[in-house]
């Protein structure tokens, strides 16, 4: 196989591996944005958030212990114990709920029936005032993410040695690919087919389809909108700690994985706001496309590092033929 | 009542801003965003020194010290306006700790005349105090980064680089950017393959770049990173079994901050420092005693003896010793930011001075002048032992090329001038 056709395909697979990544941040996106119709600034934050929440259940790290030392004038920071990370995943979930219910009750309930823009304001609010309190809660230090299932089977990370080797013997050049990407995938594809199955076959799932679809009718057949949106809000978070884990595993859980939002963006604009599958394609099309784009045209002419650029550039292509997205549902208003 | 709450008012004043008589150095902190990882432990060391000075000597002079902080999240904007809200309290030398907030400061500090101390980032011409007059860099600047990194490979390859490849994978900033005339000077010289690597900010997905240096197979890789941008890249050279010993970072690219979150992997990666790493210093038993165990360190206090916390202690030394001279030249403790210019142009760290300070053969020697704000340009290598968890110093302090670097800093200083309608001379 010719040298650069064998680069084109690696660089090719590590685009979909780079895009189910983008497309996991996306999902939180949608989730919500399709129940409720607010677009939630805050999703990477959560994702944050959830990482940082983890990590610290893991390592049995006191919350909030600088605040309590700074009051009471104490030195606790550890419980002296670590938690398995099975359990500690659980009980993040648990926290994710929780904060689920409390986004809810204290800031989206007040707002029902309010333009889109306000419900867009009090996500960012809602972004600071979380990324305040993971500070405070957690620390602001980097902190290793280690999620093992048991004592040696860890997150793998580093080049798949059976691709290389494989792809060496039939090309003559080994092909890398992430061991943590591949796992990414893996669990993508399970959290799709588990978010599309719940929406379709569970009475919670059509409940949350019909508040979608049209939330004063789902409320006229006695669907109750509060149990909907925090629901809906500790799917996303859970959506969000999954993301949180796979970004967290490559560059240790610190404040910029909220940065992780901007990858998902273009990914949202293409393939739509409203479709979990559509976040799946427009994550793989953004990661092929930025990742192709910039092996094969951004690093040889243009001087490199054209990928963030060129995902929105490739996002707002789409969006002049279609704007509602790939899988979008187009919005039809009749005066 | 209302003479109760204007009298509250003029105490909470009287509190929160620093006493007119006292010494004061702003520090435009970031403790906060995503890269504050880097910030608190530089701002902690800031402060933690200046709190021994009041604690042990009771100031600098017979004056007390005053450090108030300013949160700019690394962001220019932020640092401007904190810059601006500080210039009232006095204060005596900004260290901005961010190349952008530098640059947007370079005329604000002139026209105001207050010094800047910049070690290690900012401007690289600024070494050129003729045409910088307020702004210092001491003791190393990027481009001596640059050329002792090039120095170490020369070591390593027994003195010859010729048709080895070199991959400079940087933050895609002005930060960044920096020495890429030095290394494409210093290519022409030593004849090794120069091949620049981007990166985005803030650089969490660096896939392409690190799918290209693996099929670069370059001999080595510098990297010129911050924040995140370093975890990653780590991991990402870890990941395609990159050898660590031939991945070099600047000194921004080689705290424990960048090295933890890639565990073992990270073992044996090298990053330069222009100054010493470790807390075996005499100068840490007197934190101790002053100020840790006093209960009076800066933040959660847990930065103690990391790099960058290192860094902020150096740092605030330097500017001490700096109001020190200042304080000798004109006669007078309680000096203006004016006559602290004056004591930073005329700074002299020497090994002496250092080890009476407790801090022996921490960092190089240099003599600072109207000509030379920068210092002599020394660097040392020093390598990431991921079962000890610590950095180790593995060179000694090296001198980078002048011979390449002096002539690029005239160049730039002078267009600087030119474009600036400066008159390059000294106060």
């Amino acid at each position: 196989m010719p040298e650069q056709l064998a680069f084109t395909i690696e660089v090719f697979l590590n685009g979909l591996m780079a895009g189910v990544l983008y497309a996991l941040v996306a999902l939180g996106f949608v989730l919500i944005y399709k129940a409720s119709g607010i677009f939630n600034y805050a999703q990477g934050v959560m994702a944050l958030f959830a990482a940082m929440t983890l990590v610290g259940i893991q390592n049995g790290q006191v919350p909030f212990s600088h605040l309590i030392n700074a009051i009471f004038g104490t030195d606790v920071h550890s419980f002296g114990w670590s938690v398995h990370s099975g359990l500690a995943i659980v009980f993040t979930v648990f926290v994710m709920i929780a904060l689920a219910w409390m986004v809810q009750k204290f800031v989206f309930r007040h707002l029902v029936g309010q333009e889109p823009i306000i419900l867009f304001m009090a996500t960012i609010g809602l972004a600071y005032f979380l990324e305040g309190v993971a500070d405070l809660m957690w620390g602001s230090e980097i902190k290793s993410l280690n999620v093992c299932a048991a004592e040696g089977a860890c997150l793998p990370q580093g080049i798949n040695m059976w691709i290389d080797e494989t792809t060496f013997t039939a090309f003559g050049y080994g092909f890398f690919i992430d061991n943590l990407d591949i796992v990414a995938s893996i669990v993508a594809a399970i959290l799709v087919i588990g978010l599309v199955a719940f929406a379709q076959y569970t009475k919670q799932g059509r409940a949350m389809r019909a508040v979608a679809d049209d939330h004063q009718a789902a409320l006229s057949v006695g669907v109750s909108l509060n149990f909907i949106w925090v629901l809906v809000w500790s799917l996303a978070g859970f959506v969000a700690l999954v993301a949180g884990i796979m970004w967290g595993a490559k560059s240790g859980v610190q404040f910029s994985l909220s940065l992780i939002a901007l990858k998902a963006l273009p990914v949202l604009m293409l393939g739509g706001f409203t479709s979990i599958p559509g976040a799946i394609v427009g994550g793989l099309i953004i990661g092929v496309g930025e990742k192709l784009f910039e092996f094969l045209i951004g690093a040889p002419f243009l001087g490199g590092a054209t990928e963030n650029w060129f995902a929105y550039m490739l996002a707002l292509l789409f969006l002049v033929f279609r704007p509602q997205g790939l899988f979008g549902e187009k919005i039809i208003e009749r005066v | 009542m209302k003479m109760k709450l204007a009298t509250m008012a003029v105490a909470g004043l009287m509190v929160a801003g620093p006493v007119m008589a006292d010494l004061v150095f702003p520090s435009l902190s970031y403790r906060t965003g995503p890269y504050a990882a880097g910030g608190i432990p530089f701002a902690d060391g800031y402060a933690d020194y200046f709190t021994l000075l009041n604690e042990r000597d009771g100031g600098i002079g017979g004056e007390k010290l005053q450090v108030p902080e300013c949160e700019t999240a690394y962001n220019t904007e932020k640092g401007v306006e904190c810059y601006e809200s500080l210039k009232g309290t006095g204060g005596l030398v900004y260290q901005p700790l961010s190349t952008g907030i530098t640059y947007q400061l370079i005329p604000k500090v002139t026209a105001d005349d207050i010094p800047m101390l910049t070690s290690g980032l900012g401007r690289t011409s600024a070494k050129n105090g003729k045409v910088f007059s307020h702004v210092f860099n001491f003791p190393a600047n990027y481009w001596d980064g640059a050329s002792v990194a090039v120095k170490h490979m020369l070591d390593e390859e027994g003195g010859d680089l010729k048709g080895k490849k070199i991959s400079l994978v940087y933050h895609n900033s002005a930060y960044g950017k920096e020495p890429i005339r030095t290394l494409q000077e210093l290519s022409k010289k030593h004849g090794f393959e120069l091949t620049e690597v981007p990166v985005d900010h803030p650089g969490q997905e660096q896939k392409s770049q690190w799918l290209q240096i693996r099929r670069d197979k370059p001999d080595y890789v510098i990297m010129y990173g911050w924040g995140v941008m370093n975890q990653v890249a780590i991991q990402e050279a870890a990941n395609i079994r990159f050898p660590m010993d031939k991945f070099i970072g600047i000194w921004w690219s080689g705290s424990e901050n960048d090295v933890l979150p890639a565990g073992a992997a990270a073992d044996g990666y090298k990053a330069l420092t222009f100054h010493n790493v470790g807390s075996d210093y005499p100068l840490y038993d007197d934190l101790k005693t002053h100020v840790y165990d006093a209960g009076k360190s800066a933040g959660a206090g847990d930065q103690s003896g990391t790099v960058l916390y290192n860094r902020g202690m150096y740092a605030a030394m330097l500017v001490s010793e700096a109001a020190k001279t200042a304080q000798e030249i004109h006669g007078v403790s309680a000096i203006t930011p004016g006559q602290m210019r004056d004591g930073m142009e005329a700074l002299n760290i020497t090994e002496a001075k250092m080890a009476a300070l407790g801090l022996p053969n921490f960092g190089p020697e240099f003599q600072v002048s109207c000509d030379n704000h920068g210092g002599n340009g020394f660097a040392a290598m020093t390598q990431w032992d991921a079962t000890a968890k610590e950095w180790k110093l593995i060179s000694d302090f090296v001198q980078s090329d002048q011979d390449i670097i002096q002539p690029l800093i005239d160049e730039d200083s002078t267009a600087y001038a030119t474009e600036n309608s400066i008159e390059p001379t000294c106060k």
